[in-house]
């Protein structure tokens, strides 16, 4: 059984049909990537799986039971963590209160450990506004990490980084899977990182689920491959 | 070895902060105690606002009215129900804490200008509701505690003896003010160094990241405006407890102003500076009307030090703008 399960889930902005019957799924301890073009509806799923958006149909399972009724500030407690695409600090805190607040709702493990994992210990005292982005987008990480999540959502997580870093997360995300025996849902609009990380991957293209399969095999899709040519973003 | 020495240096502060307490009232004139019970009236009510306004980022126009709700809490208590009028303040503050919360609902929906403008739609319509229930309020005339109720006033006779020590009225009323003030000031600095603290902040700060982290916004929320209220509402009794008389004079808008200038002022987001923000919003009119008697004079003198201090203190007057943006701005690009 999958850990989490979206069934036909539709949410429109206007006229815009940002997700159209939208149906994926995530296996306990898998990585699996969520690739699209740019505006295909890959951080609406983040919004509508987290409860920050209410999804106008369809079913959002987790670990057997049903998100829609659970509340935003619920999500995390049920053990469903997130990072931002555009990273979503608190100014006025440093990075060892961020990790706090990560423990706020659910405990992982103990706050100095993560902030060792992540790289970003040294940095403890200072304002994480005030870090790189690419410390910044760590310390987020480790926020999420910081509730010991069962399912970590990964929105675009190389966006912004360097080339050097961009190496590393591959690497990174793995380790995380393996060491906090997670299940990892990895949004990305660049196909590298995906490729290498994800053993699964699904494709949205303008809302709608135009693939699944192993990085292979919607790699060579006619599907994909038209999505990805037919816009500039390929 | 550094950690001892700022350990050292926090005590001889907090120390140096008593003794000045202790003694302030025996080196100015008795009268003149009395205005300094009235700073810490303010001062109260503006710990109180910036746990609010400066830590969870939610604006209120609306205090000056939640104090009303303590003043007529007390002043209802003392003439009608001839209470004790010391005994009323822990009510006082329920009674607002209470009103602060059903305030902090419909603001649930509302951030930035729009709730500053809500609250003060509650500061705008709150004196005449106190007209409009004469039959509690006493209506235009209010309530007063020496021809209803003076055996209730503590310090009638104008001295007042508490465990075998007198002291006139007018020092009784500068102690239990500022008493009542250190301690709500020493809470709400438990408070913000603490987990609520953090929490508080994290709304402040960004909504979306606070929501994922697992906090309740509605919950923290309406916390933030009933703590706040309590607060109000004990200022308002003690500035009952001091005039013995509530009126809706006292308590139209106005006030409500005077106590976001204090917190501002004094530094939103900060404790430390809020005496100083209560001495303003005491003695600036004061001190405007030394300068000129004439209204017009005077109001310009006291119109113009408080842009003189916001642009003297520019992390103060700019930090407030970036509050007053933030949750406005989050609001906007968050709305499902
Ligand atoms: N809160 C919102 N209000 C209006 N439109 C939105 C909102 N969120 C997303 N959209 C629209 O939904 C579509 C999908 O956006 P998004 O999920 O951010 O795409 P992606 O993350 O794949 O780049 C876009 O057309 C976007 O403009
Ligand atoms: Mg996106």
């Amino acid at each position: 059984m999958a850990l989490l399960s979206v069934e036909g889930v539709t949410r429109r902005f206007g006229g815009i049909v940002a997700v159209d019957d939208v149906s994926l799924d995530v296996g306990e301890g898998e990585i699996v990537g969520l690739i699209g073009p740019n505006g295909a509806g890959k951080t609406t799923v983040f919004n509508l799986i987290t409860r920050l958006y209410r999804p106008e149909s369809g079913e959002i399972a987790f670990a057997g039971e049903s998100l829609l009724r659970t509340p935003p500030h619920g999500v995390v407690r049920r053990g469903i963590a997130r990072t931002f695409q555009n990273v979503e600090l608190f100014g006025s805190m440093t990075v060892l209160e961020h990790v706090l607040m990560g423990r706020h709702a659910r405990r992982g493990r103990r706050a100095r450990k993560i902030l060792g994992y992540v790289g970003v210990a040294a940095h403890a005292h200072r304002l994480a506004r005030e870090l790189p982005y690419g410390l910044q987008k760590r310390v987020e990480l480790a926020r999420a990490l910081a509730s010991g999540p069962r399912l970590l959502l990964l929105d675009e997580p190389a966006g912004g980084l360097n080339h050097e870093e961009v190496e590393e997360l591959g690497g990174l995300i793995r380790r995380l899977r393996d060491d906090f025996e997670l299940t990892v849902l990895l949004v990305e609009h660049h196909m590298g990182l995906v490729m290498g990380a994800a053993e699964r991957v699904h494709v949205l293209d303008f809302g709608r689920r135009i693939a699944s399969g192993t990085p292979a095999e919607v790699q060579n899709d006619p599907a994909v491959i038209e999505a990805y040519l037919g816009t500039t973003n390929g | 070895m550094r950690r001892a020495l700022g350990i050292g240096a926090w005590l001889l502060t907090v120390a140096a902060g008593l003794g000045v307490f202790l003694v302030l009232p025996h080196l100015v004139s008795d009268f003149h105690s009395r205005d300094l019970a009235r700073a810490g009236v303010f001062f109260i009510a503006i710990v109180g606002l910036n746990l609010l306004t400066g830590y969870t980022g939610q604006i209120s126009l609306g205090h000056g009215a939640l104090m009303a709700i303590g003043g007529y809490t007390t002043a209802a208590l003392v003439v009608h129900e001839h209470w004790r009028d010391v005994w009323t303040i822990p009510l006082a503050g329920i009674a607002a804490g209470i009103v602060g919360f059903i305030i902090g609902i419909p603001a649930l929906r509302l951030s930035g200008l729009y709730l500053a403008l809500a609250t003060f739609g509650f500061a705008v319509a709150i004196p005449s509701l106190l007209k409009k229930f004469s039959g509690l309020t006493g209506g235009t005339q209010g309530l007063r505690f020496l021809e209803s109720a003076p055996l209730q006033v503590t310090g009638l006779t104008g001295k007042v003896t508490i465990f075998g020590h007198t002291m006139t009225q007018n020092h009784f009323l500068y102690y239990l003010t500022w008493s009542i003030g250190i301690v709500g000031f020493a809470l709400a600095w438990l408070i913000v160094r603490g987990r609520l603290g953090r929490v508080f902040r994290s709304v402040r700060d960004s909504e979306i990241a606070a929501v994922s982290s697992g906090v309740n916004l509605a919950a923290t929320k309406t916390l933030a405006f009933a703590l706040s209220g309590v607060y109000a509402g004990v200022a308002g009794a003690l500035l009952a407890i001091q005039d013995e008389i509530v009126n809706p004079l006292t308590y139209t808008f106005l006030l409500s102003i005077l106590v976001l200038v204090g917190a501002v002022v004094g530094g939103l987001g900060s404790l430390p500076g809020l005496v100083l923000g209560a001495l303003f919003v005491q003695y600036l009119p004061k001190i405007s009307t030394h300068v000129s008697g004439r209204s017009g004079v005077r109001d310009f003198v006291y119109g113009a030090a408080i842009i003189v201090v916001m642009i003297l203190l520019p992390t103060g007057a700019g930090g407030f703008l970036r509050r007053v943006a933030r949750p406005l701005t989050t609001w906007l690009y968050t709305r499902p």
